[in-house]
């Protein structure tokens, strides 16, 4: 009967859509992805499109004898048009390896480009091809900048002729050979995978990768001793499945990690985006859901920052809160059983999603407050009375 | 392994229509952006984003309420100085210590507390008025929880002073009695009063002797008649006795004195001393532990809790803390009666008097709004070596796991920020680098913000963000055409290539305007013009300038001629330095010896010798010009010079 309700806070913002229309306007087919370059390298973006390019934005600040003074607006800096299928992905390295961006198509090749020149965005050079064999759905650079750690990128591929090759494949650059070459493929993934994501590596001394199949799965990849590995120089890894989620029923379109890799969230076919989190003990769980309502927005303005919507969703919330104030206390009741319920058998320690529930009856008030007789309280970090009334 | 399987909490997005589209997703440092869209749909053109809306979803959105700002940072100094308080106190001086850094997290909590009643009060808005004094429930509550925490597990009550806490407990929490004791006693004749009685009632299950003694006074002044029975009453209440809390007596000692009490009061209930009072006839059973005569006053007691207390305090007065489990569950189930089951602030409560701390995080994690009560409760029982004792394996793993979970969401908030560095800092396994996750992400929308990351990066030798922030500031100064400050954030972070880059600019500027910018960052370059071969060209070049507008030619002379002998202005510039070379030929009286005009007229010969025949003849008229005329001006000099040095020789 009573609802949990959740903490989370929903705002409404419109985002200017200008940006959309710069790339929009030259890209001939639709835009696949969209990614930024880190700010030291600018206001830079990076886009690719069915189109079979990718391209670079930069933001330009107008010149201070512009008419445009201090106002911004997009160039296109250059286009990557190696490709001759759609480019299904893009994204820039870690900084610590430069300016670099990998592009993958759906010819199934892996494209590394490299600016020589930060200051110059218009001159990219192709530094490595990678053909995968299968076709290319997503790529992720491991963002871990550790030395120990060679540059990486795990590729994921949306074939879904019936075959059973692997749809994950993990390729590690060589010091010696100057190239990348396959180091891994995740075997248990057969089916087409539609995203692909590297967490913040933490310093820990494994990876954590998670995949956008027909359900969402978390793999950590332990690097093994140098010394333990056969082939020429490629790291091998221990490969374990720590989660594997089908709650969303259906494809799971994107998955992408919180920064600093604590939660994960999937979007996916049942139109909801889920959020995994997992505890201190390494339990993921999902702990949020967001999904749609279906009713369209009422007076919404175009231009308006915080519209009307704000207010809806307060009222909603409002409405669980005073809808089930027939509690005594002031936490909503947990569904959960009770019995055996002690640390050691679950223990999870989901991020506190209920809003507490408030009851306004009148036998509430064995925590009303304030109370008349503690003078101390009036100023902070007073302290309390060793044993006041007794 | 049994798991708790809530269903985790739902999120309406208005509008989203989840049988015909899906919804895209960004993470930003605290939230998430949503909005429509159509995924695996191949192909041009075809279904674009319904609607332009875009969602922001956000977590933790206590760190955004304004009237909590003081509870965040109040206890912030409170951690901190738990942190740094010194373990070294053995036994009980820690003890006390710790429990008065509980202490001071309570009064926090209150003080906040009473700023949001207030506001609750004052404001007019009905929608805000509950939203405050939802939030005065919250921390009563988080309150109450910490409080009877507090007694069980940081001071770890011993039998007898535990009950006298657990006595100020029920006290400070329960007071809306307070309301109805202070409308009886201000009413004309306080005995004639309805609620007389329950007054008094209220004053003995709390255990509060004197004030009821002092109620009971004044109805016996008022009833003559029956003065010998107040009295007996009175008695008794008077000599009840209270287990101290020195160790001025035992606890046998305590017991024996009241089995012998206990019998008193029994003799004379069996006396039928109060059956003409049916008042006083409860008051004596219920000083006789009689649990039906105290379950009768259910409604004064209103929680179970309370029941407990006043069960142990006229049954078990000197319970020991491991019996409380059996106490508190029995009465609870008394005190419920099956009508109603537990609520979350039951359930927790009840984990607390199990001494199941775990449990207590578990549940209080679960049931609040925030993280900052576990963060905190959790680190001061972790202080409290209480963790690690009841489970090796991830005792300290908890704590530093809520308190990244606290400072995170500290991280989200545009001020707070600054709050939550301290918190990362006593996380020894991860704060590290979930600080620099965190603080690369801080918008560094002012040059003053950036200086504050930047101090705070360099405190920690943060060396890696440092040189990001100070890369990310010069490029944005670059973009918007400040050259001074891009060329002091480069030199900040040590970057080369960035700077040389600027100095270029510079000259160009200077070329293109003949005059610089910036001249007080230029002059004061000093031991930093080493960073790049261009910058110190940029610095050495700029001083020439001085020198040449302090008209000490020869000094000037001889530095302009070693920028390009030494190969430290880049060839492009050779032919601007020459041209700079033409006024100081013209003087009046001659500058360059006969040996350094030789050296001027070799660097204009290697410069246009570089270039092919054709590109002299793409040259314009003005190049061609300039080197004419520098040739005239060279030959001159030499001519003056050897007059000149000749005529020195000969005298």
């Amino acid at each position: 009967k009573r609802r949990l309700v959740c903490s989370l806070m929903l705002l409404v913002l419109m985002l200017a859509d200008f940006c959309f229309g710069v790339i929009l306007q030259t890209h001939s087919g639709s835009v696949w992805r969209v990614t930024w370059a880190h700010p030291e390298f600018g206001q830079v973006l990076a886009s690719c499109s069915f189109d079979r390019t990718a391209a670079v934005w930069e933001e330009i600040v107008g010149e201070s004898n512009d008419k445009l003074r201090g106002q911004s607006h997009w160039v296109k800096r250059t286009t990557l048009v190696d490709s001759r299928t759609s480019v299904t992905d893009v994204k820039f390295a870690p900084k610590h390896m430069g300016l670099m961006l990998a592009t993958c198509s759906a010819d199934g090749v892996v494209r590394i480009y490299e600016a020589p020149d930060v200051m110059n965005l218009s001159q990219w050079s192709l530094q490595h091809e990678i053909s995968c064999k299968l076709s290319c759905s997503c790529i992720s650079w491991n963002p871990s900048s550790s030395r120990a750690h060679s540059p990486m990128i795990a590729v994921g591929s949306d074939d879904n002729s019936p075959n059973i090759l692997a749809k994950v494949q993990i390729y590690e650059y060589n010091e010696n050979t100057r190239k990348y070459a396959k180091a891994e493929a995740l075997m248990t993934v057969t089916d087409p995978v539609h995203d692909i994501a590297f967490a913040p590596n933490l310093g820990r001394s494994f990876h954590i990768l998670a995949v956008a199949t027909k359900d969402v799965r978390i793999f950590t990849l332990k690097p093994l001793r140098k010394e333990l590995t056969t082939s020429g120089g490629l790291t091998k890894f221990e490969i374990h499945i720590v989660a594997q989620f089908d709650n969303h029923n259906s494809q799971v379109w994107r998955v992408s990690w919180n920064i600093t890799g604590t939660v994960l969230a999937s979007s996916g076919d049942d139109g909801c985006v889920r959020l995994w989190k997992a505890n201190y003990m390494d339990n993921w769980k999902c702990t949020g859901i967001l999904k749609g309502n279906g009713s369209p927005v009422n007076g919404s303005s175009q231009q308006g920052i915080f519209n009307a919507s704000l207010g809806s969703a307060n009222t909603s919330l409002q409405n669980s809160l005073n809808g089930s104030s027939a509690s005594r206390y002031f936490f909503p009741p947990l569904d959960s059983p009770r019995a055996g319920s002690r640390w050691s058998s679950h223990a999870q320690l989901l991020p506190p999603p209920p809003l507490i529930e408030h009851s306004c009856d009148a036998d509430t008030a064995n925590l009303q407050y304030p109370h008349p007789r503690r003078r101390c309280v009036s100023r902070p970090l007073n302290l309390l009375p060793e044993n006041e009334g007794v | 392994m049994e798991e708790l399987d809530a269903e985790p909490p739902l999120m309406v997005v208005p509008g989203a229509d989840p049988t015909a589209r899906q919804l895209c997703f960004a993470w930003g440092p605290a939230e998430v952006l949503v909005c429509e869209t159509l995924f695996g749909r191949r192909g041009a053109g075809e279904g674009g984003p319904s609607s332009s809306r875009v969602f922001v979803v956000r977590k933790d959105q206590d760190i955004y309420i304004q009237t909590l700002r003081k509870l965040f940072n109040e206890s912030h100094g409170i951690f901190i100085g738990l942190q740094r308080s010194e373990e070294e106190l053995a036994g009980k001086s820690r003890r006390a210590q710790l429990v008065q850094v509980s202490k001071n997290y309570r009064s926090v909590i209150r003080a906040c507390m009473e700023d949001m009643h207030q506001a609750a009060v004052s404001t007019r808005d009905p929608a805000l008025h509950s939203q405050y004094s939802t939030q005065v429930s919250i921390l009563s509550a988080m309150e109450l929880i910490w409080n009877l925490c507090e007694i069980l597990f940081v001071e770890a009550a011993a039998a007898g002073p535990l009950l006298l806490r657990l006595l100020d407990w029920v006290r400070l929490h329960v007071c809306d009695v307070d309301n109805m004791v202070r409308e009886v006693l201000s009413s004309e004749n306080p005995s004639k009063h309805e609620l007389f009685w329950n007054a008094v009632d209220v004053f003995v299950l709390q255990g509060r002797m004197d004030e009821a003694r002092h109620l009971l006074a004044k109805e016996a002044s008022a009833n003559p008649t029956s003065v010998n029975m107040y009295k007996i009453l009175d008695d008794l209440m008077k000599k009840m006795p209270v287990p101290s809390l020195g160790n001025t007596q035992t606890l046998t000692e305590m017991e024996l004195k009241w089995q012998h009490w206990h019998e008193e009061c029994q003799r004379y209930l069996q006396d039928g001393t109060f059956a003409s009072n049916s008042h006083m006839e409860s008051i004596c059973k219920i000083l006789l532990g009689d649990e039906d005569a105290i379950l009768e006053k259910k409604e004064l007691m209103t929680t179970w809790y309370q029941f407990l207390v006043t069960r142990l305090l006229y049954s078990h007065p000197t319970v020991k803390p491991m019996e409380l489990r059996f106490y508190a569950q029995s009465s609870m189930d008394l005190f419920l009666g099956g009508e109603s089951s537990p609520e979350p602030l039951d359930t927790i409560l009840m984990a607390a008097f199990e001494f199941e701390m775990h449990q207590v995080i578990k549940e209080c994690s679960i049931a609040l709004s925030n993280w900052w009560f576990v963060a905190h409760l959790t680190d001061l029982l972790d202080h409290c070596k209480l963790l690690q004792s009841h489970n090796l394996y991830f005792g300290s793993n908890m704590r530093e796991f809520l308190l990244l979970e606290y400072a995170s969401g500290l991280f989200s908030h545009h001020s707070l920020w600054q709050l939550g560095v301290d918190y990362f800092d006593h996380c020894p396994e991860y704060g590290r680098v979930y600080l620099e996750l965190h603080i690369e992400r801080i918008p560094l929308n002012t040059e003053q913000k950036a200086l504050k990351v930047l101090r705070i990066c360099e405190q920690r030798q943060m060396h890696e963000q440092v040189r990001s922030i100070c890369k990310i500031m010069a490029m944005k100064a670059l973009r918007n055409n400040r050259l001074g400050s891009a060329l002091s954030w480069s030199i900040r972070a040590k970057d080369a290539a960035f700077a040389t880059l600027i100095s270029d600019r510079f000259l160009k500027d200077y070329c293109e305007r003949g005059c610089f910018s910036d001249l007080d960052l230029i002059d004061n370059l000093g031991p930093s013009m080493l960073l790049s071969d261009r910058l110190t060209f940029l610095g050495k070049y700029r001083e020439f300038h001085r020198l040449y507008g302090e008209k000490r030619f020869s000094e000037a002379a001889k530095l302009l001629l070693m920028l390009m002998t030494a190969h430290i202005a880049p060839c492009s510039f050779w032919m601007t330095l020459l041209t700079d070379a033409l006024p100081l030929l013209e003087q009046k009286e001659v500058i360059f010896s006969a040996e350094q005009t030789y050296e001027l007229m070799r660097c204009l010969e290697d410069l246009t010798a570089g270039k092919s025949d054709k590109q002299k003849f793409q040259d314009d008229d003005v190049e061609t010009m300039k080197v004419e005329m520098l040739r005239l001006a060279l030959a001159r000099n030499l001519a003056r010079v050897i007059v000149k040095e000749g005529t020195l020789e000969g005298s």
